[in-house]
């Protein structure tokens, strides 16, 4: 059992949670992640670790509620505690050791690219974090993100920072010195446009993949990627792979597998919550 | 009451092999529950007197973990359940499972004497009787183990060799600690067979037999993450290793990557493990209208009764070799028959083909003949040129095997392996690693439940005579 430490509101439908696991906080590394699962009977969700604290034994997880079982996680309490935790499971990011780094974060990606952003600037890489939301609201981990380097902050509607989408001001900094590696984690469509852009540059880009899982072992298969022609499991020689080997189509099509069963499970949530109230 | 009188050989003789009662195929194919039923008592206690209580017992030979066969079974047959049960919980730290899975054929009953002429003694169902008893009656089983050795030991996987060794190791009067990847004990025998041939409550009683005997369970530890074995090895006097083979084998041939397209492990974990074989299962897995399934196997079995059972209307195995050949259980072959399964024989796969939107719609096979005899001993098959065709389908379920997963493996550098990513180890069953012994699939590759049980059986007693400082004795095999 793992207890809820906090929960805290980052975006509309973002949040932080705080949940003791003494093992992983102590050796996790930047890039990995964990298979937490909330109670008996509920799914295998794949989450990546956006903070820890060693001394107090705790990891950070933001989650993002889009389905039926990261709405339930989204609506734990200090107090409540998940089932499960295993990890840190994956490899750890693939860190350079000088020069300068752009990381771009899109929506609940951007908690992802924090603890890159940090071990990056600890290394004494200079950073620029490039995040972005639909609004102001939607904009996380801005203050976090300072912490380590300059921030460009973007919105789609303009309400906040530079208007527009964050491969736009990606371009102005590619445009304006030498970047000797881009961190990318959001959206398939986000990663994909990142890798578009800087593919002809020939920046190293790396971007972390959130495919279907069931175990993180390896053992399912489910994951499988294609990378550079060859199929790789994310789970066990990702999450992050070299973007422009990533078949992103062939990604963003698998991650529709389930999409009808999903929307019937968040329909019976809504269902039972209304009979709940 | 006087007793009554022992048979004579020739009475047993006479008497015919009880048959097991099943499930009608019409009723079972559409749902979950277990296909074998299990003796009532009268015929479990009429099949035990068809042993004939020889002298130099080959079924013991037969037998993996060596269970005392001819006595338990003339306990049973003297209607002494307690003495029974206790002489095969400690020889099988899991009845309930071998009695159920165990491909008896090649193995015990293979070698009964009663098989020379006729059929061998039901020795996997009287197993099965008798430990289906000591599940509900712990009471009466006699247990014995040594006193405390003040020795630790940590077995990595809780699947059958795990939890073999860890029975035996705690009876042997170690401290054993249990370290499993899933959130849930038994390996193999909770995400990869099904419910209808090896109900999870079953191996669930089974593992709880092993806690109240003071094995502990760490669950959601992933050896070579959440810890490595060097770790391991520094906080224990020994380690077991029975990690399983775990990463499942493609077939390597285009649109494999298509939505519909699942492994095996895949498919069987949704369903099994996660549960998805109920309606309400908050872990999805698709129902397809016709469901392929390539390979000829125990897994492929399993995996095609399952697609059955979730609905679909067509459920095929698809396989390279002929019936003769195939590696399944003769009694899964025989159930899936009766289920309604199609098999294509000499038939192997080309490509999956796709619709417009990216899911299955069918498998593209080329017809075979065998060939001459491979390494295997097994006529290979050939492909007939010209002979493509397709089965319609909107699921593909490959279970062509498994390969090593080097999870645990790559990080330990001082482990040596073999060609092919196994584990080596000696005729004690110890790797590169003093004091770090390995068994089950990891070793062997994909291989069977008793098979690592086994392994894991031996492993133990080396383990034991290693932390006594006692020389290594050979391992009966």
């Amino acid at each position: 059992m793992h207890p809820v430490v906090s929960n805290t509101k980052l975006s509309p439908n973002v949040v932080r949670l705080v949940v003791e696991a003494r093992r992983v906080a102590e050796i996790r590394r930047p890039g990995q992640f964990v298979i937490v699962r909330m109670a008996p009977g509920a799914e295998r969700i794949p989450l990546t670790i956006a903070d820890a604290d060693r001394e107090a034994g705790t990891i950070a997880l933001v989650i993002q509620a889009v389905g039926r079982s990261t709405t339930e996680l989204c609506a734990l309490r200090p107090g409540d505690s998940v089932r499960d935790i295993a990890g840190p499971l994956g490899r750890p990011t693939e860190l350079i050791a000088s020069g300068r780094a752009v990381c771009v974060g899109g929506g609940v990606g951007t908690a992802v690219v924090h603890p890159i952003a940090q071990a990056l600037h600890r290394a004494g890489v200079e950073v620029t974090s490039i995040i972005g939301g639909r609004s102001r609201e939607w904009v996380i981990y801005e203050r976090e993100l300072a912490e380590h380097g300059e921030v460009i902050v973007c919105t789609d509607d303009g309400s906040y920072g530079r208007p527009g989408f964050v491969t736009e001001a990606l371009r102005d900094v590619l445009a304006a010195g030498t970047i000797d590696a881009v961190y990318a984690v959001g959206p398939v469509p986000m990663m994909q446009a990142v890798v578009a852009m800087t593919r002809p540059l020939g920046v190293h880009t790396i971007v972390s993949l959130n495919p279907i899982m069931v175990d993180g072992t390896g053992m399912c298969g489910g994951c499988r990627v294609t990378v550079g022609g060859e199929p790789r499991y994310a789970c066990v020689d990702g999450p992050e792979f070299d973007g422009h080997l990533v078949d992103f189509d062939e990604l963003r099509d698998r991650l529709t597998t389930y999409r009808d069963f999903e929307r019937a499970a968040l329909e019976r949530l809504d269902h039972d919550c209304k009979l709940g109230s | 009451m006087s007793e009554p009188r022992p048979l004579t050989p020739k009475e047993r003789m006479a008497i015919e092999r009880q048959r097991m009662p099943e499930q009608d195929p019409s009723a079972r194919r559409a749902n979950f529950e277990e296909v074998n039923l299990g003796y009532p008592e009268r015929l479990a206690m009429l099949e035990a007197e068809r042993c004939l209580r020889c002298k130099t017992a080959k079924c013991v030979e037969g037998c993996p973990v060596a269970v005392d066969i001819p006595l338990f079974v003339r306990h049973l047959a003297e209607g002494n359940l307690p003495a029974a049960a206790s002489v095969l919980l400690r020889d099988n730290a899991l009845p309930a499972v071998t009695g159920r899975v165990c491909p008896q054929e090649t193995q015990c009953e293979a070698v009964c004497i009663r098989a020379n002429r006729g059929t061998p003694v039901a020795i996997g169902y009287l197993e099965r009787y008798v430990a289906d008893w000591a599940r509900t009656h712990e009471e009466g089983v006699t247990y014995e183990p040594a006193p405390p050795s003040g020795k630790r030991v940590a077995v990595i996987g809780s699947g059958p060799g795990g939890l073999t060794a860890a029975g035996e190791l705690s009876q042997l009067g170690h401290d054993v600690t249990i370290y499993e990847a899933f959130h849930a004990p038994g390996g193999v025998l909770v995400y990869g067979i099904p419910e209808f041939r090896l109900p999870k409550e079953i191996v669930h009683q089974e593992v709880e037999r092993l806690v109240r005997r003071g094995v502990r369970i760490e669950y959601n530890a992933v050896i070579g993450k959440s810890y490595t074995l060097v770790e391991l090895r520094r906080m224990y006097d020994a380690v077991f290793v029975a990690v399983g083979a775990g990463l499942p084998v493609f077939m390597s041939v285009p649109g494999e990557n298509l939505k519909g397209v699942y492994s095996a492990n895949e498919y069987l974990t949704r369903v099994n493990l996660m549960g998805a074989w109920a309606e309400s299962s908050r872990t999805p897995v698709l129902r397809a209208r016709r469901v392929a399934v390539v390979g000829g196997g125990n897994v492929a079995m399993d995996s095609v009764r399952t697609a059955k059972r979730l609905g679909a209307e067509d459920a095929v195995i698809v396989y390279r070799r002929s019936l003769k050949e195939m590696p399944a259980r003769v009694e899964e072959v025989h159930h899936a028959e009766e289920e309604g399964i199609r098999f294509e024989f000499l038939v192997a796969p080309v490509e999956v083909v796709g619709d417009e939107r990216g899911w299955v719609s069918g498998l593209r096979c080329v017809r075979m003949e065998l060939g001459e005899p491979d390494a295997s001993g097994r006529r290979r098959p050939v492909a007939i040129e010209g002979s493509e065709f397709l089965i319609p389908c909107e699921a593909v379920v490959v279970a062509i095997g498994t390969k090593a997963n080097p999870l645990l493996t790559s990080t330990s550098p001082d482990l040596r392996l073999n060609r092919w990513g196994y584990i080596e180890v000696d005729s004690n069953g110890m790797t590169s690693m003093p004091g770090v012994f390995a068994g089950g699939d990891i070793v062997r590759g994909a291989a069977t439940v008793i098979l690592a049980m086994g392994d894991g059986k031996a492993a133990a007693r080396a383990i034991d005579a290693y932390l006594a400082g006692k020389p290594s004795l050979p391992v009966v095999p």
